[in-house]
Parts: C-alpha cells; structure tokens; sequence
C-alpha cells in the first residue's frame, strides 16, 4: 500500500469523516473568520446585552461589543495556542525522551526522576503559580501548557527508544561508529514516531481544554482580548439576559475539542490496524 | 492396522478474498503412525495443521473436502460441535510454549482445566498425575503450582505436550514443537514422543520445515509446497530417493554433523499466497520444466507401490547425491592471525548482580578463516561476538586486530579498524531499519566508514547486491517488503559494503527456514572463495558448523571446552559437553 493511501485511511471511517469535516470547519472559522466580521471586536458597538437581533446576528456582550465578531476573532488565541503548545511538548519531550532512552546512565536516572516531579504538580496549579510568578503573557502560556504534557511524551519516547536500540539495525550504526546524534536521528526517530505521536491528537484536545480553563479563570489571556473562554467567563453574569454570548463560545469550544478528537481517533485507529495487519501478514 | 485415526480427503483452504491457501491436500493417518509436514514458511502446512482442529485463523476459511478424526467428521460442523471434539480426539501443540501457555495460570490447573472441559466424568488429579507421568515431568504439588515462567523452554513444551495428551485423544498436531529448544532437549523430547505413540496408540502429525529432525520421528512425510502436497510416501524412501525436485532441494539444503557437505540451495524464493503462477507452483523454480509445467498443475499420482508425486517429469530427478566438504580448503597457508582474542573475560551487569559471559577465552583467526563458535543459549557465544563487534566492553582481556589492541567500543576505535570489523546478527525482522531503503541501507557503510560519494555508493549497491544473489530491482524496497532470508542477504551486502575483512555472523541463520539458511550459507561460501573474507561464525547447530567452519571453539556456560578443525573435532569429540551435542544434533543419516 503507498504510504499516502496508509496516511489517508482514517478519512474512511464514518467518526473520521465527520471529525476531519469538522476540524477543517473550525480552521476555516479560524483562518477567515476576521475577514467577516461586521463590527471590530474590541469596540463598544451598542447597547450591553442585546439578544440576537437584525443589527447583532448573536447579540452583544456585557460591555455592547458584537458577540458574532468576537466569536469570528475568538478562535484565532486558542486554536494557535494549544497548537503551538502541543507540538513544543512534542519537541522537548522527544528529546528529552530520546537523550533518557538511550543513554542509559545517570543522565536517564536524573531526567526521569525530574519528569517525575513534574508529573506530580496538577497542571491547574503549576499554571497558577507560573501565571503568578512569571506574569500572563502568551509566551509564558504557551510554555506553561507545553510543560504539563512534556513528562508523560518524554516517558513514552524514552520506553519506546529503549525498544528499539536493542534492535540489530542500531547496534550495527553504533559498530560503525555513527554519532550519538546520527544514530538517533537516523536509526531511532522514524522508528518510534509512529508510536509517539498516535495520542498526539488526544494531547491537543487536552492543550485545548487546559488553555480555556486557564482563560475563563483568568490566569492566561486579559480582556480586551477576544477569545472564546475569555468570554464565557465574561458574560457569564448576564446569562439570563443574553444567553447567545455565552452559548456561542461554549459551543464552539465543545464542537472544536470533538472535531479534534473524532479526527484523533480515526488517526491512532488507522495507525493500530496498519501496524495489526502486517503482523498478519508475516 | 485398518483403522484410520485421522483422514483427510481433498481439502481446500482460501482467503476470504477466494485465494486457495491450501488445495486438494488429502492423507490419511493409522492409530500410532507420525506424519510428518514438511515445508517452507508460506507452504499452507500450520494452516492444515490447524483445519485438523476444525480451526481456521480469522480471514481463512475451509471450502472443500472433508476432515474426519476417528471416524467423527470435522468439517462441515457448527463451531461448538466441533469444540467438543478438539482434546479428546484431537489436540494441538503449538510452536511457542512460552505463548501458548498462560502465564498466569500454574501449570497443573493448566493441564487439569483440559480435563475439566472435554472429560468432566474423570478424576482431575489422578489424570493430571498420568498426563506429567506420561511426559516424564515431576508429578509433585510442588511442580503443578508452579507458573510456566519458572520452568526451562524443555519443561514448558512438556506441560504443552501434557495438556495435549491429558484427555487422550487419538490424534495430536504438533506445529515445529521443539523449534524454540536447544539441540539436547529437542533430541531428548523427540525420543520421549517415541513411547508415547506405541502405548497410546497416538497418530501424530508432526509438522516442521527441518527434514533432518522430521527423519528421526516419522513414519510418513507429507512434503507441502505452495499450498499442495507434492510428494508423499514412506519417510524412508523420501529422504533417501525424492522423486520430487522441490523434495531433493530441501534435502540438499539440510546441513549435517557427521558428514560435512556442500549446501545446495532451491534457486529463488517461496511463493507466497495469491502469487502462486498458473502452472506448477515450484515451475520457476524448478531445473526440470517443460512448457506443459507453465500451463498445468501436476496432479498428485501414485509412482511405485507407496510413493505419490506431483511432477510431470518426476522420472528426470537426478538421485540424491552429497558434495562432501573438506573443512579448511579455502584458507591460504600460513596466514597471520588476523583477529587475536585473548584471556577474554566478559561480564553482564544487571540489578540483581554481575553474572559471568564468559570466561579466559583465547582464539585466533587466521585472513580467509572461518572459525565457529558453538554452544547453546546462555553459553556466552553471543557476548563473544558482540565484544569483537565493540558493542560490549570486555571485563578483562584483548581483543587485536593485526596485532594492535582494539578499543573496547566501536565509537573509540580507528576508523579502519571499525571499516575492517563488521557484524551480522540474528534476527532478520530487526536488522534492517524499516524506514531506510535497502539501498540507503548498504550505502551507509560505503559511505560512512570508505568515503564513497554518493554515486560511487549507488554503483556499490548494485554490485552487492549482485554478489548476495539478490535483483538489483530489491534496491528500492523497504526491508519490509523482503522476506527473511532476503532481509539477512541484505544485511551481509551491508557489511560487505565497508570492504571487511572479518565479518562477524551472530546465528545468522537460526531464524531461517533450512532451505533459506541454505541459500545463504551458499552465499557466504561464495564470498569467502572470492574475497577471501575471514568469519567469526556464531551457532548453535553443529550442522551449520560442518558446512561453513574451518575450525570451531565449543562453549559450555563461558568457558571453551574444546576446541579444534572441524573434520576430527565432530567425528571424534573429546569433551563430554561436545560429544552429547554431536550425539543430539538432527541428522538425515538412518
């Protein structure tokens, strides 16, 4: 089977479709969103807690800015955040994963027993106490997400790098004297990344739900910013009122988290039956 | 006898997508007989093996023919009607006793459950206390409580062998039953299978791709290729005259301890399921074809009193005849030692303490030698090996090359000398990166350790792969898409590809099919007359041995307990240790 049709098979099943259908749903809300938007986002355009009417499609907010152009704007801070989160995660902890796995000396003992310690803190306080030491930007956000996801990656990567040094193709690099850095570029990485990035999907979803408890807390992005979480928590006081500037958010949130995990799904599903077929096949 | 234990008429297993995977197979066994099965992976028999059962492995199913097993019909039933006759009249011993047993579950309630399932009106102990009895397995409480992880690969095929035979049924599958095993204990199991037909009047059928260990327990050979029988008859009369093309290759593939010989491949690879050509299967492979064979399929007919063969030109086969081997003939005289081992001590360090690999080893090996180091698992043949490769730091001793002492580690060692050294290792399934073409595979090496640029690489890989006897078409491919004995002719060319001088083999060979071993065997033979290439030979079969080795250095738990050429040293082992694997090692010879 060519190696497009084996990354395309989760689109066949029934949940991949709707997952990928909806996920490229949201990323174009996300992407061209702004370029509809009848109202700026940051302005007060009329009076506060309108119900939807002829003038706001979806009502106005607390302050009177139009609810439909922040939700056009509101996507961009999550989705671009947990992105960029998540694939940091990745990178750090792939590599911290990869330098534990096959080192096999103290420098292992000393990176695991770290991760550990990481692992113990709940994501919720160690991003408080970040928020409160190190201030409420997005870089610190950003870095704040990724560190919660990197010890559980770092300890799938080292489990699955050990694996696979074991095996005769990597022992023969390091009889040729290849480089540490060769050895796990070339020989080790293509060969586990398969196993490291199936719950790669489930992460993102997290990184999104982290993101926008975070945001409705308080602890991450500030108003005036539009986002979706952000403005739950804003509007959540007038929910009698105008249900829409709560709802809407709300929604979104919940359609873009099982978009991503539908596609997630189909992804590591098609991944476990590619790798189960072979093996019937030996 | 007239009776029949197990009859087979016409049987025809296909893929769900309508592929035959087994067709018109028909055989018929009397109470106490052994069959044997024979052939290559891919050759229907473990999935003929398991229609015996009335089971099919999901995807496969049974379309034509008929099963019977003392007379009940196995095919043609409902699955739980069929349930109730597997254990009491027929039973199956699968390959890995160490997967098919539960690890979970002690050993005695392992055997007593079968009991409990097809026989519930016989007392459970006093049958569990035969059944250990009967495969001369302690019978102790101490013993049945124990989990199949405490007992050795021997034991566990045992307990296997006695949760078969617990419900005596009158037929047992044994599917490669002592594959896993060493040597003594195959031989020891084989003879133990002996008694138990006699007194139990148990037909078994015996299914192996190893004729040599077939010959010693069969009474019939039943010879698969491609899905069908293509010779069938009296175990004698097939090993000693096959009448079969595909018979005779596998017979010359069998190495031999007790008389070196001269391997003799079947050119070409196994056809695999639903790639299997209109004619004849084994036509493409086959010296003796004629146009009818490309178009027809031979049908299995009777050729003298006992014997059946599918060959149109059956009468064509030349009789079987052995290439004897004079160990040491392609060495040149007086070679300088090219490797020097001396007062090797290796140690493995693991949590529970240090435990010793192996102890005051000293060999040579002379330019264009090939020396053999044999013993079983746990012997520390392999961290010698892995020692010469740099993959594991000596405890104590040298290791030189020309005379200079190497490094420990590979990283630490002159480019030259890691150029000079080169490992192949056991498993085929792990010794190619599966991401990396084989071409970016054999190039590496060239690259890496002689500087080749990457057009003079290119050029390399086709020369190598022409000099393992693989089409150049292979460079393209993923290792994945190679069948074993491919992937570990890719690995030599891989070693080749440094220009070596010494290639170590670690049990190169163990995980292949002996037809497959055979044709890489060939190979090395071939590379060693041309470029005079020494080998460092890791095995644990002394058949093997006799077929490649010049000298061999025999290892009992780290310790070199005999060593010399390989003519004397099998004809007339000193040692105790050599003299019971020469006794234990598989032969052809009646």
């Amino acid at each position: 089977m060519s190696t497009i049709a084996l990354k395309l098979r989760f689109v066949r099943s029934g949940s991949g479709r709707v997952g990928v259908a909806g996920s490229l749903l949201i990323l174009a809300l996300v992407l061209f969103g702004p370029f509809f938007a009848p109202h700026d986002p940051a302005a007060i355009a009329g009076i506060p807690l309108q119900r939807p009417n002829g003038a706001f499609v979806l009502g106005t907010d607390a302050l009177g800015r139009d609810v439909l152009s922040r939700i056009l704007w509101g996507g961009r801070s999550i989705v671009s955040l947990s992105l960029l989160a998540t694939v940091l995660a990745y990178l750090v902890g792939t590599a911290i994963g990869l330098v534990a796995g096959y080192s096999r000396s103290m420098v292992d003992a000393l990176l695991m027993r770290a991760m550990d310690v990481l692992l113990a803190v709940p994501p919720l306080l160690f991003l408080l106490v970040l928020a409160t030491g190190a201030g409420r930007s997005k870089v610190v956000l950003v870095a704040g997400v990724a560190t919660v996801h990197v010890p559980s990656i770092a300890r799938i990567v080292r489990s699955a790098t050990q694996e696979v040094s074991v095996r005769g193709y990597v022992e023969a690099a390091v009889a040729r004297g290849e480089r540490t850095a060769a050895v796990l570029r070339r020989e080790i990485l293509p060969n586990i990344l398969g196993t490291v990035l199936a719950d790669g999907g489930v992460r993102l979803t997290a990184s999104i739900i982290i993101l926008a408890a975070v945001n409705f807390l308080g602890l991450g992005l500030q108003p005036p910013a539009a986002d979706w979480a952000l403005m739950i928590s804003e509007n959540r006081d007038g929910i009698t009122l105008q249900p829409w500037a709560v709802a809407a958010p709300a929604l979104l949130i919940a359609f873009l988290t099982i978009a991503v995990n539908l596609t997630a799904d189909a992804v590591a599903r098609s991944l476990g039956t590619s790798t189960e077929r072979k093996r019937v096949a030996r | 006898m007239s009776e029949t234990a197990l009859s087979v008429q016409d049987l025809r297993i296909e893929l769900t997508s309508g592929e035959a995977v087994v067709e018109g197979v028909s055989f018929s066994l009397a109470p106490g007989r052994v069959l044997g099965l024979v052939g290559e992976s891919g050759s229907g028999k473990t999935t003929t093996a398991l229609a015996l059962l009335g089971y099919t492995h999901p995807g496969v199913r049974v379309v034509g023919g008929t099963i019977s097993v003392a007379g009940q019909a196995v095919t043609g039933r409902r699955e739980s009607a069929v349930r109730t006759l597997r254990g009491r009249l027929v039973s199956y011993v699968p390959q890995d006793p160490a997967s098919a047993l539960n690890p979970s579950v002690r050993v005695g309630d392992q055997i007593g459950h079968m009991v409990r399932t097809h026989a519930p009106e016989r007392d459970v102990d006093t049958e569990v206390t035969r059944a250990l009895e009967l495969v001369q397995l302690p019978t102790s409480t101490t013993f049945r409580r124990r989990f199949p992880h405490q007992l050795s690969g021997g034991q566990q095929q045992r307990v296997a062998i006695a949760a078969a035979l617990v419900c005596r049924p009158s037929v047992a599958v044994l599917d490669e039953p002592t594959t896993g095993l060493d040597v003594v204990t195959q031989s020891r199991l084989l003879a133990e299978l002996e008694p138990l037909r006699r007194e139990l009047k148990l037909a078994i059928v015996y299914v192996s791709h190893d004729l040599a260990v077939v010959a010693s327990i069969a009474d019939e050979i039943a010879v698969m290729y491609a899905g069908r029988v293509v010779e069938q008859g009296p175990a004698a009369t097939v090993l000693r005259e096959p009448r079969h093309p595909y018979t005779r290759g596998l017979l010359t593939s069998v190495p031999d301890p007790h008389e070196p010989r001269h391997l003799r491949s079947i050119p070409g690879v196994a056809v695999g399921v639903g790639e299997r050509p209109a004619g004849c299967a084994f036509a493409p492979r086959c010296p003796q074809r004629t146009a009818i064979c490309e178009t027809e399929a031979p049908p299995l007919e009777p050729v003298g009193d006992t014997r059946h063969v599918a060959c149109f030109e059956w009468s064509r086969t030349p009789s079987l005849s052995v290439e004897a081997r004079v160990p040491g003939a392609l060495i040149g005289r007086e070679t300088a030692p090219l490797l020097e081992v001396e007062r090797l001590r290796a140690e493995h360090k693991g949590r529970d303490g240090t435990v010793l690999a192996a102890c005051d080893v000293s060999f040579a090996v002379a330019g264009g030698e090939c020396v053999a180091l044999v013993g079983e698992s746990g012997s520390g043949k392999t961290t010698i090996a892995r020692c010469v490769a740099g993959l594991h730091p000596p405890a104590d001793g040298r290791i030189l090359l020309d005379g200079a002492p190497l490094a420990p580690l590979a990283g630490r060692r002159a480019l030259a000398a890691r150029r000079r050294i080169q490992i192949v290792f056991q498993n085929p399934n792990d010794s190619l990166n599966p991401r990396h073409r084989v071409a970016e595979a054999i190039a590496r090496p060239a690259r890496v350790l002689r500087g080749l640029s990457r057009r003079q690489a290119d050029d390399e890989v086709r020369t190598l792969l022409e000099r393992v006897r693989l089409p150049g078409r292979l460079a393209q491919r993923f290792p994945g898409e190679l069948s074993g004995g491919e992937r570990q002719r890719v690995a030599i060319a891989r070693a080749l590809a440094a220009a070596p001088d010494l290639i170590v083999c670690d049990e190169i060979t163990s995980a292949l099919d002996v037809s497959v071993q055979a044709a890489v065997l060939e190979v090395l033979e071939a590379l060693r007359a041309q470029l005079g290439l020494a080998l460092l030979f890791i095995t644990h079969d002394l058949g093997v041995v006799a077929s490649v080795a010049d000298r061999v250095l025999v290892l009992d738990r780290g310790f070199v307990c005999e060593e010399g050429a390989v003519g004397p040293l099998l004809e007339a082992p000193d040692h105790e240790y050599t003299q019971r694997l020469v006794a234990a090692a598989p032969t052809l010879r009646a």
